[in-house]
């Protein structure tokens, strides 16, 4: 089993909102931009979207800072923040053009995702959502079915080894529905149908600071260090019902790993391991090729396997659907009524015996 | 054959309008009326919401201070305007600057049409005063305002106070994403259109003042101020503004949102909310609140400083503080917190408000009809009109087949010496409405020259003359025609009244929907009933009572009964002798469009019915 210290990390941050009053969503990008930070990635393989400002949004009250907490312990905004897309640049178009790498030559390289099939990538969206949708700025969206065809294209590109995509919107569960690349894991803050809610209000600053499932990930990664040794299903416990009032939902039917055996730290920190030695290697001599020593397991020959894009045996063998009995609509019964007075009519009210 | 084509199908339904046209209009009238008494019901109500989402949920906490020291600051103005005489601009000037505010001033001059005895002003000549807050890090696109009107005597000097002290504490705020103007306005209304008009460089009314030096950006929303006493126990809230036009229901909205955070007592109309809708007492008290508002709509003037802001596409609204038997007082350090709260939740606005309703009423703080609920009652009225019209169309075109047919007495066709005929009295109503318009302002010096009487009642009373005098024109426009008078000729006339009438009543209740109401309530059932044919004293009688001139007399009974100040006949007359002049200085002052509504269209169609009911 290959080590994941030698995958890479990347990481896709994105806000999608607007306004003052969407104050809470930049606090939520942030706070995570800000913990992965912390855990090792650099922000060279971190490409960080903000759709408005709000530390120098000229409605706050405390300007060049961004609270996520109501005590105003922590300004997640702070000195070092890196925005590679900002404002109006956060279109739909750019996120898709990111992940994809389908970018202009000109394109500077804090603006390009640099992975390759060696990387672990970790996307995290907030915003407005809705059913199968995510709003960008107020003005487009992006539906789930695009976001799943990217996917499959940084697939076919071999842009990526494994992914972890976090939402948190309303109705986010919604988002990870089309996936079909695999290697994908998928968590979200809602399920389909359910509302995502805003954690606490600041009565200085007069917006909401953060989400609910935000800041509750947050919480849990407050306690994740660099080598700690959680695993995805203690990510997928985070926020229940009780705290979140929505039902936080994930996907892992895509991913070939065990989520168990999935450190949170191959996604959100970037260990580097190393070894001190204190012999001395010769690098004058010519390289000499060394010997495969390692005893052969049971390689895979493709680790990859592609998912089966048309399932069309499911399609055939499907079961018709249960559907509720309905009453008959009023169109039918108004026809039935008409004809059954049409006969009546015509062949009088006597023949009636015959039928009975 | 298709039902209206078919002469068979066609003679039966018209047989049906004919037979059941008077039950139909009577049952309709009813209907109108009652649709609109039942908007007072609760369960007929809406609940009153939050409809913009950048004014949302969250709360800010609020921290003014220094209710006293503006109490103090409110001394200061009164002493001030004491010595002054006016408006003591030079101290208000260094006030202003002291608190670093950028100040400015506006000088205006107006001359009234007649002199107004109610404010006993003739030559006005004032000066606006107002200080603009720079919003610290935003460039200068958009404004809010506050106003506190500077009048005469011992009123509203603590609002003066209050705005310079929230002016100060607004001023060490970070947080303002707009300009905020402090503006302190001289002669209330007079020197609000002078300053509007100047900001907004356009001038409808002919009024004479000075160019602005300072502005602040496009306004998005307006409070206006007025504050007479210490302590208070109840905010009200003025709504009604320049010919019936209303701000966002938002903007009330935010009133009550902030009144029910602060815990301050709030009211519309002067009237408090009750909890007992099911109660005869309870419904009659929602139905006064509203048929106040009502009446207040209709009458087109603005009833607070905030009425003029409202014709630009701007917010306003006016807040008063009322000082009643009440044990429970709130201080100014709570007027101005709530002030302060108001103003934060539309520093966060990005638009103009525009997501709530524009058109609506409100029976009381937290309940409101919009337009969609409300208009059916108009619309009922409107269709007894129509209904008419149908029905005169029917008779007139079931007599035209049968006088050709019969004995050819006359040689031309029946419609031209119809259309003749009838346009000698339409043309007649409307001159007499353009004189009722232009003489009684036009004639003043004559008048008072010929009679003991001041101005503004020579004015008054030469409209009333000219009013009376139009009865006597059918009399009189008889002789100048020769030998028409025919049933065919009345009954055209009557056909053109009606459907004018309907088209009239549409497009008013359209802009100012109780103005609209009031008049279709006492002119559609004159319209519809009203036939040469009727017995002449009584139908002279009932005509003569619901004129627009006798409406505007109940109105005016009707509002002060509902304000609990009735008054005696006598005192009445005099009021609506008042009420007469002011709506002719707010027709010229501000360009209020009653009078010459009244004038101009409305009395000429009433002078057509008393056309038909004396045609010989």
């Amino acid at each position: 089993k290959r080590n994941q210290c030698y995958f890479k990390r990347s990481l896709n941050v994105v806000c999608t909102s607007r306004f003052w009053f969407n104050y809470r969503h930049v606090a939520n990008t942030l706070s995570v931009y800000r913990s992965v930070k912390r855990l090792g990635i650099p922000d060279s393989h971190i490409v960080l979207m903000l759709a408005d400002d709000m530390a120098c949004n000229h409605r706050n009250p405390k300007p060049a800072t961004v609270f996520s907490h109501k005590n105003m312990e922590l300004n997640v905004y702070g000195d070092d923040v890196e925005v590679d897309y900002r404002g109006y640049e956060v279109t739909v178009e750019n996120f898709l053009r990111v992940l994809t790498g389908r970018l202009p030559p000109s394109t500077p390289r804090s603006k390009r995702l640099l992975s390759d099939d060696r990387s672990n990538i970790l996307i995290y969206l907030t915003g407005h959502g809705g059913n199968g949708f995510l709003k960008f700025q107020d003005s487009e969206e992006i539906s789930n079915v695009e976001l799943a065809d990217a996917f499959e294209q940084m697939w076919t590109k071999r842009r990526y080894n494994e992914l972890l995509f976090i939402i948190d919107t309303c109705q986010g569960a919604s988002m990870y529905e089309r996936f079909y690349s695999p290697n994908i894991m998928a968590l979200a803050s809602s399920q389909v149908g359910e509302d995502s809610l805003s954690h606490q209000p600041d009565l200085a600053i007069g917006v909401h600071l953060m989400d609910r499932y935000t800041f509750y990930l947050l919480e849990f990664l407050e306690d994740i260090h660099p080598s700690s040794t959680t695993n995805m299903k203690d990510l997928f416990k985070v926020c229940p019902k009780s705290q979140c009032v929505s039902t936080p939902g994930h996907r892992t039917d895509l991913f070939l790993r065990d989520p168990g055996s999935v450190l949170i730290t191959d996604f959100f920190g970037s260990v580097r391991k190393v070894e001190i030695t204190t012999d001395t290697i010769n690098l004058t001599a010519p390289m000499v090729h060394l010997e495969d020593t390692r005893p052969v397991r049971e390689l895979r020959t493709e680790i990859q396997t592609y998912m089966d894009q048309l399932p069309v045996a499911e399609i055939i063998h499907q079961k018709p659907k249960q559907k509720d009995w309905h009453p008959p609509d009023g169109f039918i019964l108004g026809l039935w009524t008409l004809i059954l007075l049409v006969f009546f009519k015509t062949y009088g009210i006597k023949h009636l015996k015959h039928i009975f | 054959m298709g039902l209206l084509s078919d002469p068979n199908r066609r003679r039966a339904l018209t047989n049906l309008l004919t037979r059941l046209n008077a039950p139909i209009c009577v049952v309709c009238y009813l209907a109108g009326v009652m649709w609109f008494m039942g908007l007072a019901f609760e369960p007929f109500t809406l609940r009153t919401y939050m409809s913009e989402n950048a004014m949302g949920s969250t709360m800010v906490e609020e921290h003014f201070p220094a209710g006293e020291r503006a109490l103090a600051t409110g001394r200061e103005f009164a002493a001030h305007k004491k010595k002054v005489g006016g408006m003591p601009v030079n101290w208000l000037v260094k006030t202003m600057e002291s608190r670093g505010l950028e100040v400015f001033t506006q000088s205006f001059t107006r001359k009234l049409p007649f002199p107004d005895e109610n404010k006993e002003r003739y030559l006005v000549r004032g000066t606006n005063v107002y200080g603009i807050l720079r919003a610290p890090r935003a460039s200068r696109t958009e404004a809010l305002v506050l106003t506190a009107p500077c009048s005469q005597g011992n009123a509203n000097n603590q609002a003066v106070g209050l705005l310079l002290g929230l002016a100060q504490y607004f001023r060490s705020q970070v947080y303002w994403a707009k300009d905020i103007i402090f503006l302190v306005n001289e002669h209330d209304l007079i020197g609000m259109q002078a300053w509007l008009e100047g900001y907004h460089h356009t001038n409808t009314t002919g009024g004479d003042w000075s160019p602005l030096h300072g502005r602040g950006g496009s306004i998005q929303a307006s409070l206006s101020l007025e504050l007479s006493s210490d302590v208070i126990t109840s905010l009200d809230l003025v709504l009604e503004g320049l010919n019936g036009q209303l701000p966002n229901l938002d903007l009330a909205n935010l009133f009550h949102a902030f009144c029910q955070k602060i815990g301050v007592l709030c009211t519309i109309q002067g009237k408090l909310q009750r909890n007992d809708w099911e109660s005869t007492s309870g419904y009659s008290h929602s139905a006064q609140t509203m048929m106040l508002m009502v009446l207040k709509q209709a009458s087109g003037r603005p009833w607070g400083d905030h009425g003029l802001f409202l014709r630009y596409h701007i917010e306003a609204a006016t807040i008063r503080g009322i000082n009643s038997f009440r044990q429970y007082k709130t201080d100014t350090t709570t007027i101005g917190r709530l002030l302060e709260g108001m103003y934060r939740k539309l520093n966060n606005l990005l638009e103009r408000l525009h997501q709530s309703y524009f058109f609506y009423l409100m029976p009381s703080l937290t309940r409101f009809v919009s337009i969609g609920y409300y208009m059916p009652a108009f619309g009922l009225l409107a269709v007894i009109l129509l209904l008419r019209a149908l029905d005169l169309w029917v008779q007139l075109g079931a007599s035209a087949p049968g006088t050709e047919d019969g004995l050819a007495e006359r040689e031309q066709s029946p419609s031209s010496p119809g259309v003749l005929s009838i346009l000698t009295p339409v043309v007649i109503s409307h001159m007499t409405g353009v004189a009722l318009y232009c003489l009684p302002v036009m004639s003043q010096e004559m008048a008072v020259q010929h009679f003991p009487v001041s101005e503004t009642e020579a004015v008054v009373l030469t409209a009333i003359a000219i009013y009376t005098a139009g009865l006597a024109l059918p009399h009189n426009t008889h002789r100048l025609l020769q030998g028409e008078g025919t049933e065919h000729g009345w009954r055209v006339l009557k056909l053109v009244a009606l459907l004018y009438l309907a088209v009239l009543l549409g497009c008013t209740a359209l802009i100012n929907f109780s103005l609209g109401f009031i008049l279709a309530l006492s002119l559609v059932p004159i319209a519809a009933f009203i036939t040469p044919h009727t017995h002449k004293p009584l139908s002279a009688a009932i005509m003569v009572l619901l004129s627009p001139g006798c409406t505007l007399l109940y109105c005016v009974l009707i509002f002060q009964e509902l304000q609990e100040t009735p008054v005696s006949l006598q005192d009445g007359w005099m009021l609506f002798l008042s009420v007469i002049s002011q709506g002719i200085l707010d027709h010229s002052l501000y360009g209020s469009l009653v009078y010459p509504l009244l004038a101009l269209l409305i009395y000429p169609c009433w002078l057509l019915l008393w056309n038909i009911l004396f045609w010989k």
